[in-house]
């Protein structure tokens, strides 16, 4: 840990400490502990702002002692609500089996300065969920334990120096030295907090921390009992559901709602008005939203509207077009984003060159819990309860459409279904307040599918070409990613054309650094779909694509592709990553994931014809994973997936459960999107509506023989949400091509293996 | 008014008769584990027991359920509080990531091996295709089938 650079920023708020201590008794007795912000690092909730946490996370300790984390930060089902708490309990020193855990809400102070964190930095997303909070956490478990300490020594009489604990008792050298936690903290609470943080515990003594340790929710979600926003119930409460625009940037010109109004149970039905394209969205579309009494009366009083809807300014937008201009694009020059070396001149002396293009879809989110907000707009206040990625979002979005101070607003959180960047936006928020405000009623706002699948903020589609110059002996002397897309910035505020390609092309990811002449070329392409941020989102795009031309360029000049990316991975060293996930990229951690896949599905082994293995590695946002899969091509093109090895490289894995669980999540996901998704348009509009026509992967999908592993490397970890996906698609798709011969270079895969094989 | 029994108890609901089952569990009778999420039977999050067989309730009208019995993730345990073995076998694989559409999964776990008391991987994957986790808790869902199976067995 790194505790010099935060000493300066301690001394600054030294003379707040005291005053934003907190401590008391909670309703069952037990005592709080409110500790002061320790780390001091974190940035400010809003641009601008004075970014201190002033009150900081809280420990309740109970008479019987039991022990309440409180936990922070939204769960999505990445693990944060076991991975944070258990960080506080070792530090803490307490039993894990002691230990449950409290959701806190959005924690946000209004200062001088603008709106800082109250409970620390609250939101997930990007995988920094465990990274940033890391340090923190311990933080904020050793002064607690630290505090009970100096309790124990003052009421023992003996130096702080002589005491040390064991899990839940404070233990000092002195006759009846041992002191039960619970019976230490109505005095801890009253001492003043520590200068800095005390010394953190060695990680070869941990006990909890690296462990296997359950789901804390595990029970009441196998009982039914754990409650999702969905769940929400108030008194007086209505629901609410919205037709939306059918056409993308579409309006409603005009509405009946007389069937509407019959239907038994319907309340109330409100014009919502949304963005006009190209302005920043605040909400996704234009529509007409129904109040009733049910979930059930709202939906069949949408489906009795009948709405006129104004189609608006991208009525002819169509994907086959899209393509086709994307394709027209990369015929002339683009934006030159990053340009190493002579590229022109090294491409002009190579001896071979390969040229290869690789079509990426537009895909949608589709958490299995729809969008649902529950909003209460009354006169001066406002409470939200929400299932947001970025509950600070919410608060900005209710604050945005009924003009209270965000000070009135209460954000409460929710256990979430699913969020993979969906839930970072907060624009089911905003709905909810909107109609709370004009009916007056506590709302529950619920999506349905349909909602969900043609109301999104989709990842983008691109066409990329990459060419690659090589020498002689096949070694790579130039290269270029060239990409025609839809930027995931389009409608960003205040974001400039000329900065939209920083959504879609990552300039240090490999190969940067490995080839001396290399630059990224970037043509923005328009369309009227929404789009966001995915689970590792470029990423996802730009791993197939240069995984598979890896693969591509091996076969092409006749080297082994595992044997080409161990040479082009190298050995550990840092590169600078100047991207999220830096500001080191260490491609020798690539090389052993690489090596440790293809030595357990027995990449060397004879396999008989039909059958092959394909790999992949990359470097996402910190942390480094590979697959390696095997495949079956039956001749009629009949895909089979064998055998999956997947491994990642998270530094220290802190909640390894957890960590196996998004690796095998992520690669249950990879196969998903590659199989069968894409989100289409024709006429303006979404062409897709729910499972049936935008497939999730299904349990016969995934092989029984399927391998998660964690290769340990430092004491440092990383994120763990995202890691595992990108190299997913690629690893499929180079199985297949050494299985079958056929390279696929669109995704989904569809029918097209049946197609080339049957051709 | 349409009567039925939910996890042994009787209820009676009068709104409208073609009000699918999950929205009279969820908005009417307060009983939120079971889950909507596509709301057309192509996902399972909203599966229940209906007569003790597996049955998507988004695609169930209410009228259908007329002197029927019903039992949802809440009842699955028994009387006495104990889990049901597919229950106890979620818990100790870990299963849920989310967790939004573990209380389908388990309810159709409990469906296929009152069928398949020791059902092979095919019979995993025949029954249980038309259940769909975002999360991809997949590879842990086949492993905690096969281990309720066993401590159905035995009786753990």
């Amino acid at each position: 840990m790194n505790t010099s650079g935060s000493k300066t920023k301690m001394e600054r708020i030294d003379a707040n400490r005291r005053r934003f201590l907190i401590a008391g008794t909670s309703v069952a007795g037990g005592f709080v502990l409110g500790l002061p912000a320790i780390g001091y690092s974190r940035p400010a909730i809003d641009k601008g702002t004075a970014g201190e946490r002033q009150i900081g996370f809280f420990i309740e300790i109970r008479p019987d002692g039991a022990v309440i984390i409180g936990s922070n930060q939204p769960e999505i089902g990445q693990g944060v609500r076991t991975a944070l708490p258990m960080l506080v309990a070792e530090e803490l020193d307490v039993d894990w089996s002691s230990v449950s855990v409290r959701q806190m809400p959005l924690g946000i102070v209004k200062t001088a300065d603008g709106y800082t964190w109250k409970y620390g930095g609250q939101g997930v997303g990007g995988s920094t969920g465990l990274t940033s909070n890391w340090d923190f956490m311990r933080e904020v478990g050793a002064t607690a334990r630290h505090q009970l300490m100096r309790a124990a020594a003052e009421r023992l009489e003996v130096p702080v120096s002589s005491c040390s604990t064991k899990p839940g008792f404070v233990v000092c050298d002195a006759p009846a030295g041992s002191i039960p936690y619970a019976d230490l903290v109505a005095d801890a609470a009253k001492l003043d907090m520590p200068a800095e943080a005390p010394p953190l515990k060695s990680q070869k003594n941990y006990r909890i921390v690296g462990t296997r340790k359950n789901t804390v929710d595990a029970l009441d979600i196998v009982t039914g009992k754990a409650t999702y926003g969905i769940d929400t119930m108030a008194a007086n409460m209505r629901h609410a559901v919205i037709a939306r625009s059918p056409y993308l940037n579409g309006s409603v010109r005009s509405f009946d709602d007389a069937e509407a109004r019959k239907i038994d149970g319907v309340l109330d039905v409100i014009k919502i008005d949304g963005p006009k394209a190209p302005e920043p969205y605040f909400i996704l579309a234009s529509g007409v939203a129904v109040v009733a009494t049910s979930t059930w009366a709202a939906i069949k009083g949408r489906d009795a509207l009948k709405i006129d809807w104004e189609p608006g300014p991208n009525a002819t937008d169509d994907s086959d077009r899209f393509w086709q201009e994307n394709a027209e694009m990369l015929k002339s020059r683009g934006q030159l984003v990053t340009d190493d070396g002579d590229f022109d001149k090294a491409m002009s002396e190579a001896k071979q060159v390969l040229v290869r293009q690789y079509q990426l879809p537009f895909v949608s989110h589709q958490p299995m819990e729809p969008q649902n907000c529950y909003a209460f707009v009354e006169e001066d206040r406002c409470h939200i309860v929400a299932p947001t990625q970025m509950p600070a979002g919410a608060s900005r979005a209710a604050a945005a459409v009924t003009g209270l101070p965000r000070e009135n607003i209460r954000i409460d959180l929710t256990r979430i279904g699913g969020g993979f960047g969906r839930r970072l936006t907060n624009d089911y928020v905003a709905e909810a307040a909107l109609i709370s405000m004009k009916t007056g009623w506590p709302i529950k706002l619920q999506w349905t599918r349909e909602d969900e699948v043609r109301n999104d903020f989709y990842r983008p589609a691109g066409l990329h070409e990459i060419r690659a110059g090589l020498d002689e002996e096949g070694r790579i002397v130039a290269w270029t990613q060239r990409l025609a897309s839809a930027s995931k910035y389009y409608r960003r505020p205040d974001m400039p054309d000329e900065n939209l390609w920083e959504a879609e092309l990552y300039p240090d990811d490999f190969p940067r650094k490995f080839v001396e002449n290399f630059r990224l070329e970037y043509f923005h392409n328009a369309i009227g779909l929404p789009r966001g941020s995915w689970r590792a989102p470029a990423h996802t795009a730009n791993a197939f694509v240069i995984q598979s031309f890896i693969d591509e360029l091996a076969h092409e000049t006749g080297q082994d592709p595992l044997q080409l990316r161990i040479d082009l991975f190298g050995e550990d060293r840092e590169l600078e990553y100047s991207g999220h996930g830096g500001p080191v990229f260490n491609p020798g951690r690539l090389t052993r994931l690489t090596k440790f896949v293809a030595d357990r599905i027995e990449y060397g082994r004879k396999r008989p014809k039909g059958r092959g293995v394909g790999l992949a590695a990359h470097f996402t946002f910190g942390g480094y994973a590979a697959h390696a899969f095997e495949v079956t091509v039956a001749r009629d093109g009949q895909l089979s997936i064998d055998r999956i090895v997947a491994a990642i490289d998270c530094g220290l894995a802190v909640h390894p459960n957890a960590v196996e669980a998004q690796l095998q999540g992520a690669t249950v996901d990879g196969i998903s999107t590659a199989l069968g998704q894409e989100i289409t348009v024709k006429n303006g509009q979404v062409q897709q509506s729910n499972f049936h026509d935008y497939p999730l992967a299904r349990i016969s999908h995934i092989p029984t023989l399927f391998e998660a592993h964690i290769l340990p490397y430092d004491d440092t970890p990383t994120g763990v949400g995202e890691i595992g996906i990108p190299p997913v698609a690629p690893a499929l798709a180079n199985a297949i091509f050494a299985a079958s011969g056929v390279r696929l270079r669109r995704l989904p895969i569809g029918d097209q293996l049946r197609q080339a094989l049957s051709g | 008014m349409i009567s039925f029994k939910v996890n042994n108890e009787a209820v009676s609901f009068e709104g409208d008769s073609d009000t699918p089952l999950l929205w009279v569990l969820r908005d009417h009778l307060r009983l939120t584990g079971t889950k909507f999420a596509c709301g057309v039977g192509l996902c399972g999050a909203c599966v229940v027991h209906l007569d003790g067989r597996a049955a998507a309730s988004c695609r169930v009208p209410v009228s259908s359920v007329e002197g029927r019995s019903v039992t949802t993730i809440e009842g699955l345990a028994g009387p006495d509080g104990e889990l049901h073995p597919v229950q106890k076998a979620w818990l100790e694989m870990d299963v849920a990531q989310c967790g939004y559409c573990q209380s389908g999964q388990i309810m159709a776990t409990a469906d296929l091996l009152s069928r398949h008391p020791k059902p092979s991987d095919q019979d995993i994957d025949s029954n249980m295709s038309s259940m769909i986790c975002r999360c991809g808790t997949y590879v842990r869902i086949r492993k905690a089938i096969h281990r309720a199976a066993e401590i159905a067995e035995s009786g753990e």
